[in-house]
């Protein structure tokens, strides 16, 4: 019954956001014109809407930029100034956790925007399914809003999430390009591990070693590739990825301590074809 | 094939021509450079195998080696240097090849029956039509001149075992005083070639059509205008020594000249001419066994010309010069089909929209010092501009080179004098040269192109500097009654020697490719290479004719440079008297020692070849008939030489027969 119910919450929201997106209203943020966001739903409570956009008009397994705005309900204005955090959670048949996730802080132009990312790290299933819960406070007073967030299965691999020979369970996740073209493109990964349930923190001073692979032909490598470090602590991961033809490409990757240790992921040899630990792009 | 037939049928209404040339070189006389007559028009019965290819009658010249992927389309070496040092024209007009892997040599797209000769300078002195370093070959048109009404035709055929090789050929000469047009149509067809030992060479078989017009009208009593197009079409090429064949190799070749000769004593010439030729190239792996992943790689290359040629004499002068542009753009293209067809297709361009943009000029002196002696003096300059059309392949390439603009500015240069004497029975002649040249565009900017010899993918190198040589050229040579012989030499020093290097820990993209290599400069390599041409009229219906050629190529560590001949000879008795011809001839090569191990050469053993061949030249009524029967390899001898790409083996025995119809 329980999952019945799960199951319809699913389907109902499901449905709504197939609505939500046929009618996805289109936004642009004054301070960047060339950036258009889309609508991927709108979560309410009594007093107030919350829009949640992002690129795509979608949320996805793996790393999202999401941007939002509160509508007050009586007054039609968007609120200024609020202090927002949100809260991702997998709701598991047995258990529940958090997924990485940044702050969530006000646009420096528009300061009815609201921005951060998350990164789910496992798709939804028929009983398993992520929703959002947004705290904001404006003027001192409080209010909450929940929702379910569709996040479905890829068919690229994104995002993994693995356990270290070190016992900890790091998070990586691909950002950047987002269009990939063949030229060196400019790379982004995330590295979080899992502190907790619900607490999934930045890793700081690791190397994420990439080597992009075509297993189409001959799963042949690329030149002058940069693997990813971080420029701050708390940051993402940035390096140089060669793509030197279209196709399908496989990003083997290696967890690399700042000592060195090689936490997850294999070298890339005749014998072993792939890491156990990839991104895969497509284009 | 009815087409063809039919085609051919149309054209058997006409005629051979002959006649004053509108034009007369003066200047002929004094040069070193060489002339093979070529052409069915007016094919001597001293021609051993009329119908042979282009490429076959270029290489009878010392300074000339060919490089063999197969039966079809070889590439020439002038000075034992590839296409890319040297300079190959059509009537002065540039044409560029449209394959990255260098199947189409730009003498595969013409045929014996659009030409009349072939002139072929070594070094600097090829340098009217643009730069180069190893010399240059100016493929020179068969036309008709102005004259009496006339009205002829010629039929060509001829078969050669080896590869069942059938030749179709017919053309139609019109003349009269103010008008002439020639047309003419060849047709090649051939399976594949068997070398010595009865061992057929899969892949070698080829098929071409050749269709050529040209017409000239006359305007005023010394002005003429000149039409001329070349449509060629190759299908079904096999390259044995490659891992792909062709499945389309076709150009468009075009040109409209306006020629004013001057009846003053001071200009003697002036001839105008815009040009336009398109090529279009398909390599074709999909009839190849075993083959790992399937790919599309075709090829495009446009060029658009013009050059301003004027002559001039002067007292003891004669001055040439000539103002010559080209614009090409050349792009090719890899698609990459996954064998998982749910996977996006792979691609890449591995030319990427490639612009080059020549303009210079030439300017010659011939100085006449007295009756025996003369000097040259040439000179020339020119502006060269690549550039990177293509935003996708400009990508590409900032893989390597990250700070690579799209643009590229040369300028090129050339200098060269050369004194020639004559004394008694002796004639002598010396010379220096300077000039260089600037990268091809795979040079500068392939991406990824595999060299099946060496085993390695090639990146191109924007950041080049010219290649530039210096050259010395000497030659003596005396003529009697009975003997004629010149002993001729040649040497360049040549610096920022282009070639691939390794880039250590680079992983290829060709699957079984060794690793990358990159163009980059030697500082300097020198190449060297004398010859004697030799002919002993032994009675005066038998002459005996002999060819040496000694090369050496040395990189500046003293390593070995690819494809130098090691000594090489020729010989031949000929016959001929009234109708009746005869030749016998052997030709081989030592033993190559100085061979190329890094450039993927292997030793190769001697070799030695013999052929023979009779003509008999039948008049009945108007038509004179020539007809040739030969054999090529009498022993069927399997062998392969140091300039065949991955050692693949030469033909073995082959019957060669023709038919010239002339009315």
């Amino acid at each position: 019954m329980k999952h019945l119910y799960r199951t319809l919450i699913l389907i109902i929201s499901l449905s709504f956001l197939a609505v939500s997106c046929r009618s996805s209203e289109e936004f642009v943020p004054e301070e960047n014109a060339a950036e258009t966001l889309l609508k991927v739903k709108e979560i309410t409570n009594a007093t107030h809407i919350i829009e949640l956009y992002s690129a795509t008009g979608t949320t996805s397994l793996g790393y999202n930029d999401l941007k939002l705005r509160i509508k007050n309900k009586s007054t039609n204005q968007y609120e200024k100034n609020a202090t927002v955090s949100w809260k991702p959670v997998m709701h598991m048949t047995s258990m529940m956790h958090s997924c990485p996730k940044s702050l969530v802080v006000t646009d420096t132009k528009d300061n009815s925007l609201y921005s951060g990312y998350i990164v789910f790290q496992m798709p939804q299933n028929a009983t398993e399914y992520w929703d959002l819960t947004i705290d904001y406070s404006i003027n001192g007073s409080a209010y909450t809003a929940t929702s379910i967030i569709d996040v479905p299965v890829s068919s690229k691999s994104k995002v993994s999430a693995v356990l270290g020979s070190d016992n900890v369970k790091y998070i990586v996740a691909y950002i950047d390009p987002k269009t990939p073209k063949v030229a060196v493109n400019d790379l982004t990964v995330g590295v979080w591990k899992m502190q907790d349930m619900m607490n999934f923190p930045v890793v700081d001073g690791y190397t994420i070693k990439i080597d992009p692979r075509m297993p189409g032909m001959g799963n042949h490598t690329s030149p002058n590739n940069v693997h990813a470090t971080q420029p701050g602590s708390g940051k993402l991961y940035t390096g140089k990825l060669s793509l030197t033809m279209t196709g399908y490409w496989k990003i083997n990757l290696q967890i690399v301590k700042a000592d060195g240790t090689v936490v997850k992921g294999e070298n890339v040899t005749d014998a072993n074809p792939a890491s156990s630990v990839f991104f895969e792009i497509e284009f | 094939m009815k087409k063809y037939i039919l085609l051919f049928l149309l054209f058997a209404v006409f005629s051979k021509s002959a006649g004053q040339e509108l034009t007369s070189d003066t200047a002929k006389s004094q040069s070193i450079k060489e002339v093979i007559v070529i052409g069915t028009n007016k094919i001597s019965l001293k021609e051993e195998k009329p119908l042979a290819s282009i490429d076959e009658y270029l290489q009878k010249s010392a300074k000339i080696d060919m490089v063999k992927r197969g039966a079809y389309a070889w590439e020439p070496l002038i000075n034992s240097m590839p296409t890319e040092r040297t300079l190959l024209t059509i009537d002065g007009m540039r044409i560029f090849g449209a394959c990255t892997d260098k199947m189409d040599p730009i003498t595969s797209y013409v045929e014996v029956s659009n030409l009349s000769e072939a002139t072929i300078s070594s070094g600097q002195e090829g340098s009217c039509h643009g730069s180069t370093i190893g010399g240059a070959v100016d493929l020179k048109r068969n036309k008709s001149s102005f004259g009496e009404k006339r009205l002829n035709y010629n039929l060509n055929t001829g078969f050669e075992s080896v590869n069942l090789q059938k030749i179709w050929g017919a053309g139609i000469t019109f003349k009269n005083e103010n008008f002439y047009s020639d047309a003419n149509f060849m047709l090649r067809d051939a399976e594949n070639y068997k070398a010595g030992n009865n061992i057929e060479i899969p892949f070698s078989q080829f098929s071409k059509m050749n269709i050529s017009g040209i017409t000239g009208v006359k305007i005023g009593t010394n002005k003429l205008v000149e039409a001329s197009i070349i449509y060629d079409k190759a299908t079904d090429v096999g390259y044995p020594a490659l891992t792909m064949d062709v499945s389309l190799a076709e150009a468009l070749i075009t040109s409209l000249k306006f020629q004013v000769v001057p009846t003053n004593d001071f200009f003697k010439d002036w001839e105008t001419k815009i040009y336009y030729n398109t090529i279009a190239h398909r390599m074709d792996d999909t009839k190849r066994p075993n083959v790992l992943i399937h790919m599309d790689m075709p090829g495009w290359s446009k060029t658009f010309g013009y050059y301003s040629h004027l002559k001039m004499n002067f007292k003891n002068h004669q001055f040439l010069a000539n103002l010559n542009g080209f614009y090409n753009k050349s792009t090719a293209e890899m698609t990459m089909y996954p064998v998982n067809p749910a996977e996006s297709i792979m691609f890449m361009y591995t030319w990427p929209e490639v612009q080059t943009l020549f303009q210079g000029l030439y300017l010659e002196d011939r100085l006449t010092l007295n009756e025996n002696s003369s000097f040259k003096f040439s000179l020339s300059g020119g502006f060269h501009s690549n550039k990177v059309e293509s935003t996708f392949g400009l990508n590409s390439l900032q893989i390597f080179y990250p700070k690579l603009n799209s643009q590229k500015n040369r300028f090129l240069k050339s200098l060269a004098a050369n004194y020639y004497g004559h004394q008694n029975i002796w004639d002598f002649g010396f010379g220096v040269g300077f000039g260089d040249r600037a990268p091809s565009v795979s040079e500068g900017y392939g991406f990824y192109l595999f060299n099946s010899m060496e085993n390695y993918d090639y990146i191109g190198n924007p950041n080049l500097k010219n290649e530039n040589s210096l050259e010395g050229n000497v030659f003596v040579g005396f003529k009697t009654k009975r003997i004629t012989a010149k002993l001729s030499s040649s040497y360049f020093h040549i610096s920022n020697y282009i070639v691939g290097e390794i880039i250590p820990l680079t992983a290829p993209m060709t699957i079984g490719a060794k690793g990358v290599k990159a163009y980059t400069a030697l500082d300097y390599a020198s190449i060297f290479n004398v010859s004697l041409d030799a002919e002993f009229k032994v009675i005066k219906s038998l002459k005996w004719n002999t060819q040496l050629v000694y090369s050496n190529g040395k990189d500046y560590l003293e390593g070995n440079l690819p494809f130098i001949s090691p000594f090489n000879y020729r010989s031949s008795l000929k016959f001929e008297q009234n109708k009746f011809s005869a030749a016998v001839s052997v030709e081989g090569n030592a033993k190559h020692y100085h061979f190329a191990s890094k450039y993927g050469e292997l030793e190769k053993e001697a070799y030695l070849i013999s052929n023979i061949s009779f003509g008999y030249l039948f008049n009945i009524s108007q038509a004179r008939i020539l007809t040739k029967i030969g054999v090529e390899n009498i022993f069927d001898a399997y062998y392969s030489t140091y300039s065949d790409w991955n050692n693949i083996p030469r033909p073995g025995r082959n019957y060669v027969l023709s038919m010239n119809i002339n009315l």
